[in-house]
């Protein structure tokens, strides 16, 4: 499977993984194996992806009133307070209905903190002989002592390559070692967060689910262009168009920008061509969440950093200095008045409402373009077989 | 520039209607219409649309064209249609239980019954619970 755009390999199967093929590494170069091979090469189908994402979770929340959604294919769930006997049988047939609802496959790790059910998550991948399904609270304390010196200081969730770096020049090389560390010394040296990590290693929860998610600080919307630009006008409806998009995402969760920044960047891959970067921050003179606001900002962005003859490849736009959204703060010169502001804030949840119920983009902001043909290219796209009445499954 | 207390005057209408007159003795009883998708699909997170494409199974009244509904959270038994896949293909078939064997049959049985082995590499898929069809 292949990243935006069909530029890198971002997913494969092991009997893919077997011909040498990597996670990663540019599409084109591996034309030669995938045409000897016959090898199955989809663009990402994300209408698909996340509509499946969506009922796996929802099988899962069958399990547990406590559920955090990590990310599109990991979950946590909290199974503390619901007095199972055995956990393993309770992991199975978690899997076992994921697959018999979805088709999807799954792995259960079953901890007593989350850092500990991420070391069993790996474990379980590495090992056939778990079946996919690991409860480590069954282990005995040797079993959980060679388990953990297996693991790499790199591999433990929380540890970023700084401190696993740092930790290795002390000797500290595996989970064990780390969990085994003097206390005090951790403190001092990794902080508070180390101590977290440290502590759950021990089997004392310190990070609790978060079922419900914070809201974001930081909203990107960064994507490469299905062809290079040159001109300013096709970079003015992409800016349009991501800055539109950022915007849709802060109003999803109720919160005001204070800053935006757009960037834009040439082909880094293609050496022959000159190269060039750069980015804008605006402060904006009120928070807002207005798409005209900050479309208009974003373009004024973009035109200073512009420069003419250089082949562009992708550019992006994020908002920052985020806050909820009932601190609305009139400003001196009395630009935004309470009407204003509700007038705005009306319009915008009429656009939202109709491409919820009608549709992504069935409104848009003529600066965004029409044709848009700078737009990612999904070549090899599979069909949105749940999302889609004209592309369902035909047998 | 307007001033604040306009802000009220700009507040949304309520989605239902205001009698001027008397209030609708109905009013308290609103409920939802009725929604097809509620009847056809018992179980969202299980279920799945396919478009059939042969007349193979035109015995249960499924022709070329309909839509079926395929849940995946059903246990198939005797005489129920369901979708299976043998190899990479999905295939709409009739369950036929035989002395203790699993048939999979079309309807009418004119194509030779294919029978249900777990060492063959095939499974049921779903059942189909429904079939959506445009009268013509």
């Amino acid at each position: 499977m292949l990243s935006n755009n069909d530029g890198c390999i971002v997913a494969l199967s092991s009997e893919a993984k077997k011909l040498g093929l990597k996670r990663g590494q540019p599409f084109f170069k591996h034309q030669e194996i995938i045409r000897t091979h016959s090898v199955q090469v989809y663009s990402s189908n994300y209408s698909l992806y996340q509509e499946m994402s969506a009922r796996v979770m929802k099988v899962l929340g069958q399990f547990s009133p406590k559920i955090e959604i990590y990310s599109i294919d990991e979950a946590w769930l909290e199974l503390a307070d619901l007095a199972i006997d055995d956990l393993t049988e309770f992991g199975r047939t978690i899997k076992a209905r994921v697959l018999q609802y979805t088709g999807i496959p799954v792995r259960v790790a079953i901890a007593s903190t989350k850092c500990l059910s991420k070391i069993a998550c790996e474990l379980v991948k590495d090992d056939q002989q778990y079946g996919d399904v690991l409860d480590l609270t069954a282990f005995t304390s040797q079993q959980l002592d060679e388990a953990l010196a297996r693991v790499a200081i790199e591999d433990v969730w929380g540890v970023g390559p700084k401190y696993a770096c740092f930790l290795r020049n002390y000797g500290i090389d595996t989970a064990r070692d780390l969990r085994d560390a003097d206390e005090r010394w951790i403190r001092k040296y990794l902080t508070v967060v180390g101590a977290r990590i440290q502590a759950e290693l021990k089997g004392t929860a310190c990070l609790p689910l978060e079922v419900k998610r914070p809201p974001r600080q930081q909203i990107i919307c960064a994507k490469s262009f299905g062809r290079e630009i040159t001109g300013l006008a096709d970079l003015e409806e992409a800016v349009s168009t991501y800055t539109a998009r950022v915007a849709e995402k802060l109003r999803e969760q109720d919160s005001l920008a204070g800053r935006l920044s757009v960037f834009l960047r040439t082909n880094a891959f293609d050496t022959d061509s000159e190269q060039y970067a750069n980015e804008f921050t605006i402060d904006l003179p009120h928070p807002t969440a207005f798409t005209p606001a900050l479309i208009r900002q974003a373009l004024a962005g973009l035109r200073a950093i512009y420069r003419e003859g250089y082949r562009y490849k992708k550019a992006g736009v994020a908002l920052s200095k985020i806050t909820p959204l009932p601190v609305v703060q009139t400003d001196l010169f009395g630009e935004v008045s309470l009407y204003e502001h509700y007038r705005q804030a009306r319009l915008m949840a009429i656009v939202d409402a109709i491409n919820r119920v009608f549709g992504r983009d069935t409104l848009v902001f003529a600066v965004q373009g029409i044709a848009r043909d700078w737009r990612m290219r999904q070549s090899m796209l599979s069909q949105r077989f749940t999302t889609r009445w004209d592309e369902i499954l035909t047998i | 520039m307007p001033d604040d207390q306009h802000v009220f005057a700009r507040v949304p209408l309520l989605p239902v209607p205001v009698y001027a007159g008397f209030p609708s003795p109905g009013e308290d009883y609103t409920e939802p219409p009725l929604n097809v998708h509620d009847l056809v699909v018992a179980h969202p997170l299980s279920t799945y649309f396919i478009r059939v494409s042969g007349h193979s199974m035109r015995g249960a009244c499924i022709h070329a064209g309909d839509v079926i509904a395929v849940d995946r959270a059903l246990t198939a038994s005797h005489r129920k249609i369901v979708v299976v896949r043998v190899g990479q293909n999905l295939l709409l078939k009739r369950v036929q239980v035989q002395q203790r064997k699993i048939f999979l049959h079309t309807d009418p049985p004119e194509l030779p019954a294919i029978e249900l082995k777990q060492q063959h590499d095939m499974e049921i898929w779903g059942v189909v619970t429904y079939c959506i069809q445009r009268v013509r």
